[in-house]
């Protein structure tokens, strides 16, 4: 079979996964990343708004503490404290790192790189390029990454991790055009997968984003935490169909766009008077949720933001790409009508459990990054947050897996490991099934978005649960029709079903043990934060193939605290 | 409101192929890709098809439709011809992969050619915002490669080995247009890059989905700057001097 050996092998070609194939290479690591799609597509380019970083360009009173702070107050302080600390005070050095690489970001008057105002950000914070900063750090990482010794493996798929003992030494996959099996032995090995959008009807996020990295951790023995806490982005496009979930970017609110009901009613007042539309995702979602449900919605089931109350040529200079949208895919010129929207899936706050300083899974060789790590968030990411976390730990990662690639042989691969990997490929294609990958992938978006929504309760958890038990009992059978090996995406979806069974459970069995309402995790049943469960995360792992929940105490070292209280106590007096 | 279209998609590989008749939905809204996406669900589930982010950012879902390429994720199935079938093939100027999926690869060696941006030594890192918007509309490339596709020097010519394209030209002037960039690719230009090779047609510019004046901002002003520099007399001297002294 096709084998490459290298030091570092990274799953993933996302921002995080290029930040840390870039970091590997420099530190003189053999480095190969491996792309599910073709180099540049990754679900980074659709992040929009900007990214975070307290550089005190525009606000000069902007500080990593504060920045610190605001996380921390938008994760409902279940972020691993350390990570949210490091990610605060590193942020401003990546982000100008990448200027020097070449990106290109809005200025100030005088010059220096513009920063604009986001959700829950006290302070003008967000570094951008009008609205596809996603796509600019993305194409700079690329161009750095190509210009390094980095060999690039595109549209190829990891299935499995390969193991020797504990230590994982490698991973298995096809190759999407050909359909032909590949091996990468590595002394380290880092996830970069991204999100697991794909388990909602509803969502901002690609093909790819199938949680693939959740579920190849579990089953190599690493733990998830925060599954319960699935984003839903307030602002999706709701019509015309083909659409749906979409993203508007928040900079739309952030440019000071009105979000309003059918009675022309400035709802957010109810909801977060202090912030109102700039209040924090999750606050966003659910109040624009409500007021739908309760019949004030508009005639697509969302309700409005507007934008059209500033001067056009604003509208088209600093969202150039909404207008565009907008106008190309719905036929809506937002200069001068308002924009109907709902909440949408856009991002896992939850992901693998990894060491704040360096990426490291709980298994030996094995790295997170990005999006499929946990942890950086807690219970609900501020926007903007996304981009220089990746930035931050993909750095980090990478240069943590390069320096003990320097100490760790390159293990054997077993061929049983890999005999079985290739046979549960080929069954897909070849075996005795007749499950429709298509038609088990929409009943599993289905059961998630009727139970395990914007608000959840015990009777729909449970509900869900017996589901996705009849999902995997049906997913045994998954076959694809058509025994074409090559470029062939109903076999590749067999796959990607398997990952995101895995990670639809751990997100149900999580929300159904987290008995309050927290940041993302609304319960109907248990409407209120509760003090006792704002000490611990709930960690998913795998015991003799089941998914277990255990409470795990939030890391939250001693020097913050005092940061901490000082916020807790600046929220209780407003 | 729903309404069934005809759909004729190709199908085939490097060895051959031919125009398969699908049906599908086409309401009010509907684009190529959904049209695509029901039939995968439904009548050819192994119907290969190249996306991503379906919502023409990621640049992936190049294909030509009607003989024109287009992103399908933004191609309104209402904007075409109801009295035919859409007809539906992958771009052309590149190698098919399967069916709707073309190796476009060879973008990818390109780019990898291209000097990097290099800044210049003991910078101060401002710029104003004009330097920004003016190499901004080149930033803004979602490498979808319709215009590669489009490029006669490239679809009819197949001169793939002289001339990197509309493409990388873009992204050529991007770095060379950059205020702070200190390295000079008038060599690469002049040379490998085959920038004679384009005879201003345009075609590019008018298949960007993202609306890039590739012609106008982009090679046009690369083409004077090869003049400047490399046929502008006083620097021929200056260079043959150079050349004699060295």
């Amino acid at each position: 079979m096709e084998t490459h050996e290298h030091d570092v092998l990274v799953i993933g070609a996302g921002g995080s996964g290029l930040r840390a194939a870039i970091e590997s290479a420099e530190a003189g690591a053999r480095t190969a990343v491996v792309s599910k799609s073709l180099l540049g597509k990754a679900h980074t380019v659709m992040a929009e708004g900007g990214v975070a970083a307290a550089l005190g360009n525009v606000d000069q009173e902007d500080r990593w503490e504060t920045h610190f702070q605001d996380t921390l107050f938008a994760g409902k302080y279940l972020n691993n404290w350390r990570m949210a600390e490091l990610h605060a005070k590193e942020a401003p050095e990546r982000v100008r790192e990448l200027e020097r690489w070449g990106g290109v970001f809005d200025r100030t008057p005088s010059g220096a790189m513009s920063q604009r105002a986001f959700g829950g950000h006290t302070y003008r914070r967000l570094v951008h390029i009008g609205d596809r900063t996603g796509l600019e750090l993305l194409r700079t990482l690329q161009d750095r990454c190509v210009h390094q010794d980095v060999d690039v493996f595109m549209e190829c798929t990891i299935t499995h991790l390969l193991r020797s003992g504990e230590r994982v030494c490698g991973a298995f996959g096809y190759w999407r055009a050909s359909g032909e099996f590949v091996v990468f032995r590595a002394r380290s090995v880092v996830l970069a997968t991204g999100g697991l959008g794909r388990i909602y009807p509803v969502t901002s996020n690609s093909w790819e984003c199938t949680g693939d990295g959740l579920a190849l951790a579990l089953e190599a023995g690493a733990e998830l935490i925060d599954m319960e806490f699935v984003q839903f982005h307030p602002t999706g496009m709701v019509w015309p169909p083909g659409v749906a979930g979409l993203l508007v970017t928040e900079a739309v609110r952030g440019e000071g766009g009105i979000l309003t009901n059918a009675n022309g009613e400035r709802f957010m007042a109810r909801y977060d008077p202090k912030r109102m539309e700039l209040s924090t995702r999750d606050v966003v979602a659910r109040a624009i949720f409500t007021e739908a449900r309760e019949g004030r919605g508009g005639p697509h089931g969302g309700v409005f933001l507007d934008v059209s109350h500033l001067p056009p040529e604003t509208v088209k200079r600093r969202l150039p790409g909404m207008y565009n949208q907008f106008l190309e895919l719905a036929g809506v010129d937002i200069t001068k009508e308002p924009m109907e929207i709902a909440p949408t899936c856009h991002y896992m706050m939850g992901g693998i459990r990894v060491e704040a300083e360096t990426g490291a899974t709980g298994v030996p060789g094995l790295y997170a990054v990005g999006e499929c790590a946990g942890g950086m968030n807690g219970a609900t990411r501020l926007g903007g947050n996304s981009l220089s976390d990746l930035l931050v730990f993909g750095r980090r990662a990478g240069a943590a897996a390069a320096e003990a690639a320097r100490s760790v042989p390159l293990e054997p691969v077993d061929p049983a490991e890999v005999a079985a990997a290739e046979a549960e490929l080929l069954a897909f294609l070849e075996g005795g099934g007749d499950e429709d990958p298509y038609a088990l992938h929409a009943d599993l978006r289905r059961t998630m978005a009727t139970h395990v929504g914007l608000f959840r309760d015990e009777t729909g958890l449970r509900t869900a649960l017996a589901e996705i038990d009849e999902l995997k009992r049906r997913a045994r059978r998954l076959r694809v029709p058509v025994p074409e090996r090559r470029y062939n995406p109903g076999w590749h979806l067999c796959a990607d079903v398997r990952n995101m069974l895995v990670c639809a459970e751990a997100i149900t069995r999580c929300a159904l043990e987290r008995t309050e309402s927290r940041g993302a995790h609304a319960r109907l049943d248990f409407p209120e934060l509760s003090e006792a469960w704002g000490s611990c995360n709930l960690a998913v792992s795998r015991r003799d193939g089941e998914l277990s929940v255990e409470r795990r105490p939030v890391v939250a070292p001693d020097e913050l605290e005092p940061l901490v209280a000082a916020r807790k106590e600046e929220e209780a007096s407003r | 409101m729903s309404a069934r279209r005809r759909f004729e998609v190709w199908r085939g590989d490097a060895g051959g192929g031919s125009f398969v008749a699908y049906e599908a939905e086409a309401g009010e809204g509907t684009v190529v890709l959904d049209a695509i996406h029901e039939i995968q669900r439904t009548q050819a589930k192994d119907l290969a098809v190249r996306w991503n982010c379906k919502a023409a950012k990621c640049g992936s879902c190049g294909a030509e439709v009607n003989g024109r390429p287009v992103l399908m994720c933004k191609t309104a199935v209402a904007s075409l011809p109801a009295d035919r079938p859409v007809r539906v093939e992958p771009l052309r100027a590149f190698p098919v992969v399967r069916d709707l999926v073309a190796d476009v690869s060879w973008n990818y060696e390109v780019n990898a050619r291209i000097p990097p941006f290099t800044p210049r030594e003991g910078i101060e890192w401002r710029m104003a915002q004009e330097d920004v918007d003016r190499i901004e509309e080149f930033r803004k490339c979602i490498e979808c490669f319709l215009c590669q596709d489009v490029c006669h020097v490239l679809r009819d010519h197949r001169l793939h080995d002289r001339y990197v394209g509309p493409r990388f030209l873009v992204r050529i002037a991007s770095l060379e247009m950059h205020p702070l960039d200190g390295a000079d690719r008038t060599p690469l230009l002049a040379g490998a890059a085959g920038l004679g090779l384009c005879n201003i047609t345009k075609c590019c510019t008018e298949v960007c989905p993202e609306g890039i004046h590739i012609t106008d901002n982009a090679i046009i002003p690369l083409k004077e700057r090869i003049v400047d520099r490399r046929y502008d007399p006083l620097a021929r001297l200056v260079r043959r001097l150079a050349r004699r002294s060295g």
